[in-house]
């Protein structure tokens, strides 16, 4: 028994061993971690892995790499700052958060020559909630609309505007997004209203719409409202155009007798940005930069659009794109289908929790 | 000092993952953002919006205790019968679901449940009317009974299979038929294994928010719900926190009613 339990013992040294000496070839140009490491902090599924590794190769900076799944998730995290992360990849309104709170340290442009591929014109967005430009980098972007499927719904009630998602015609048929922010996009922009109220008012006859709007819908969902609508369960649903392309080659793939077409709505919509960031605490801030630096190189960043499928801000990899992706019009719409679109701002903690107190009470109703 | 020493992992696992974390929920619960001490985020259990959820939580879960119960003892008493060969197969291939993922077999019900789902598929092959139970309440106690019912029938199993034969046998020799046999011989002694079912069916399924996310279409709003929502959403640890403890409030005294009946049960194999 003892003698085996050596053998054992000898064997697994032997993996060991074996294991370290040939990744420890397959790193020989730069060793992973002889030049420091950088924490990132990034939402699941958002980013090609491979790419991870390519850094580690080039730079000899090695990768701790975590994920989270909300903004609101995320926030505190970094708040506590019991583990302190050197990039992160908030939204828009969460940024501007953050920066309010002081938690946001300026980037050095200095270190980061590949902001140049950026196009000016998501920095322009940015400034909606980052006014100088200092604290954030433009990852990808998107819009919210409406998927409808072209089997389920007639040519004459197809959607263009969100109140149309009050139609008794599509009763529990709807597939609203399961977040506060977005229900009441929805509510309050088919209202006229801004999306970025803080009037009480204005939410509460929000909240009262989406409540009327309640009966008609058939589940509030996230992720899953691509794959209920491949799958013919709702005729119209509320979704990101980031997903558009994962959804028109699925339907191309499974040989569908229907298509699911994407309408940015007339009322306009939201806007939404994911930049990368660099908290007040990072340890390792140099790195970060080259983080970022590394991923707005056009290569790469082509490369994680190809990945995740949401819109690039970076002009080089939109420029390194086909010309049937680039004309793309749910991925890339033309400037003149935002015209009333709006990006989401930081709103406060007050309004914040009316917020979150009005979509309880849709929810519990 | 051996045995102490023994103690020490287990110790300091109740002390890091139990206590602390614990402690932690009550420091939260009972202060405010700014960590001033406050009762409001207890208290706000009774706003309209979270009595709701928590009513309709309670209701739920008690009903699929109660139909889990149901379920489970008869089939107890069939694995019972059976004798423990064929009976702790029939045991494991009961179990068998269990080795996957609770996430993935709550999904599979989804599919099998939606609209165009497989059961749907299978009803208009046979020209038969569809079902419409995704994203009720209807289907939130489903995904309960079918998630949970393995933890009520095997303490119920195991209890009776303790039950010596000669106890029934002696019953019978005095005169008892089969009713009078389950009735005042193998109820009273199985108590204890259906109590600890009933806790570890209700406890879970008062507390769950993945089923009734991915069943009921967030469409119905549970405690769970409420409090997940607080923590991943409105990051307002505090009020989660405090609506947690409200929630522990019910547990505890749903499982100090039990522990009495227990006491009871146990009390007349004495």
């Amino acid at each position: 028994m003892k003698k085996r339990i050596q053998m054992v013992l000898a064997i697994s040294a032997l993996a060991l061993l074996s294991t370290s000496l040939l990744s420890g070839c397959g790193k020989s140009q730069a060793k992973a971690g002889s030049n420091g490491e950088v924490y990132v902090y990034n939402w699941g599924e958002y980013i090609d892995e491979s790419v991870i590794e390519e850094f580690e190769k080039e730079t000899g900076i090695k990768v701790v790499y975590d994920l989270f799944e909300t903004n609101e998730e995320m926030y505190p995290v970094i708040e506590a700052g019991g583990v302190k992360y050197d990039a992160v990849c908030p939204s828009d309104y969460m940024i501007q958060k953050m920066a309010q709170n002081n938690l946001l340290a300026e980037i050095n442009f200095d270190n980061i020559p590949n902001y140049k591929e950026i196009d000016p014109k998501y920095l322009e967005m940015s400034k909606s909630f980052d006014p100088e430009n200092k604290y954030s980098i433009p990852y990808s972007w998107g819009t919210v609309g409406i998927l409808y499927n072209t089997k389920m719904v007639a040519k004459e009630d197809i959607p263009t505007k969100w109140s149309d998602l009050w139609d008794e015609k599509f009763k529990d048929n709807i597939l609203m997004q399961d977040s506060v922010r977005d229900a009441f996009m929805v509510a309050l922009k088919s209202l006229g209203y801004s999306m970025n109220t803080t009037n009480e008012q204005e939410i509460k006859e929000a909240k009262e719409l989406l409540i009327k709007q309640k009966p008609l819908v058939q589940a509030y969902v996230i992720d899953q409202v691509r794959d209920k609508m491949i799958g013919g369960e709702a005729a119209v649903g509320v979704i990101y155009s980031g997903e558009m392309l994962y959804i028109q080659n699925e339907v191309k793939d499974l040989g569908l007798d229907y298509s699911l077409e994407y309408v940015i709505p007339e009322e306009g919509t939201n806007l939404w940005l994911d930049s990368w960031v660099i908290p007040a605490n990072a340890p390792n801030k140099e790195n970060a930069e080259k983080w970022i630096n590394f991923l707005c190189r056009p290569d790469i960043a082509k490369k994680n659009f190809e990945y995740i499928t949401y819109p690039t801000p970076n002009k080089g990899a939109f420029d390194l794109l086909d010309p049937e992706l680039k004309n793309n019009k749910a991925l890339f719409p033309d400037d003149s289908m935002l015209k009333n679109s709006e990006v989401y701002k930081y709103l406060g903690d007050q309004s914040d929790s009316l917020y979150n107190e009005a979509w309880k009470e849709v929810k519990s109703n | 000092m051996n045995k102490k020493l023994l103690s020490g992992p287990y110790l300091m696992w109740m002390i890091g993952f139990i206590l602390i974390p614990l402690a932690l929920i009550v420091f939260y619960g009972l202060t405010d953002k700014s960590g001033a001490f406050t009762l409001s985020n207890v208290l706000s259990i009774s706003t309209e919006e979270h009595a709701k959820a928590l009513w309709l939580s309670l209701g739920l879960s008690l009903l699929s205790t109660v139909l889990c119960l149901v379920l489970a003892y008869p089939l107890a008493m069939i694995l019972r019968t059976r004798g423990m060969g064929q009976g702790s197969f029939i045991v494991f291939i009961f179990i068998l679901p269990m080795w996957m993922n609770f996430l993935l077999r709550t999904l599979a019900w989804q599919t099998l449940l939606e609209k165009n789902g497989v059961i749907n598929g299978i009803l208009s092959a046979l020209h038969l009317p569809n079902q419409g139970l995704i994203n009720t309440p209807g289907a939130i106690i489903l995904g309960m009974v079918y998630n949970f019912l393995p933890f009520m029938v095997l303490p119920i199993y195991n209890v009776l299979m303790k039950i010596d034969d000669n106890v029934v046998n002696a019953a019978r020799d005095l005169g008892a038929n089969s009713l009078q046999v389950l009735i005042r011989i193998l109820l009273p002694l199985s108590i204890p294994g259906i109590v600890s079912g009933i806790t570890m069916v209700f406890v879970p399924a008062l507390t769950t928010f993945v089923i009734s996310n991915i069943l009921g279409g967030s469409k119905i709003l549970l405690i769970g719900n409420v409090i997940e929502q607080e923590f991943t959403k409105g990051s307002n640890w505090n009020l989660g926190s405090g609506l947690s403890l409200v929630l522990m409030i019910f547990i505890l005294i749903s499982m100090a009613l039990i522990a009495k009946y227990d006491k009871n049960g146990e009390g007349t194999v004495l």
